[in-house]
């Protein structure tokens, strides 16, 4: 999938994943896509719900190896 | 309107430390407007330096310890530090913010810290040792905030 910016949050526990995504969005376009890296299994429960609550577009969410890889969408 | 969020922060030890930023920094996040009320021993939290914030085994039997601790040997000098430090090294190890960190971000989001003027009062806590992003106020301004939130929190 296409993104304009990436980060690795790896090794970050909660709520880390869900602030350096809201900090990773502040300053992209609308529309824009942002990828993100995470090993805490709890990210994927949190980053939906970051979603829904924001407006942004969780576009998908894949997993392997322990690592799940997140594509945003900002509003 | 966004959402609104208010907490009031009454304890300062480490473990006790974290849920309030966690949540406060969380909730900016997520869009809501967020005060927290800081009273009682919740006003270590405000210091420049919090390295003196301290986990205790003592009287807090739910604390996982790595071998059972009876509480004659918990009360002997060195143990709170020594705990302090293991926990430390814990959260660290599992990718968890400091609260120095946590307080970061929470501010950086706009988060509204508010210290209990009484209590400072009460405690004579000198002003200059808090961090400069504070507002004194009572109860009674707080509520003027709390009485309008979705949520509201005493940890």
């Amino acid at each position: 999938m296409n993104f304009d910016k990436e980060f690795d949050a790896s090794g970050l526990s909660c709520p880390l994943p869900i602030l350096k995504t809201k900090k990773a969005l502040a300053d992209m376009a609308s529309g824009q896509v942002l990828k993100l890296v995470a090993t805490d299994c709890g990210a994927v429960k949190d980053m939906q719900a970051f979603a829904d609550q924001t407006g942004n577009s969780l576009l998908s969410t894949e997993e392997a190896n322990g690592s799940y890889t997140f594509y945003m969408k900002k509003k | 309107m966004s959402k609104k969020m208010a907490i009031i922060a009454t304890k300062g030890t480490l473990d006790m430390a974290y849920p309030p930023f966690i949540l406060a920094s969380t909730a900016a996040a997520l869009g809501y407007e967020v005060q927290v009320f800081f009273t009682f021993y919740g006003l270590q939290l405000l210091r420049k330096d919090l390295s003196n914030v301290m986990i205790s085994p003592l009287a807090n039997p739910a604390m996982p310890m790595p071998v059972p601790m009876p509480v004659m040997v918990q009360m002997l000098p060195g143990m709170e530090s020594m705990a302090t430090m293991m926990m430390k090294q814990k959260l660290k190890k599992h990718g968890v913010a400091s609260l120095e960190e946590l307080r970061d971000l929470c501010l950086e989001a706009e988060v509204k810290f508010i210290a209990c003027q009484m209590t400072v009062d009460l405690f004579e806590f000198d002003k200059s040792e808090f961090i400069e992003n504070v507002e004194y106020g009572g109860a009674a301004m707080f509520m003027g905030f709390a009485g309008d939130t979705d949520i509201c929190l005493f940890v």
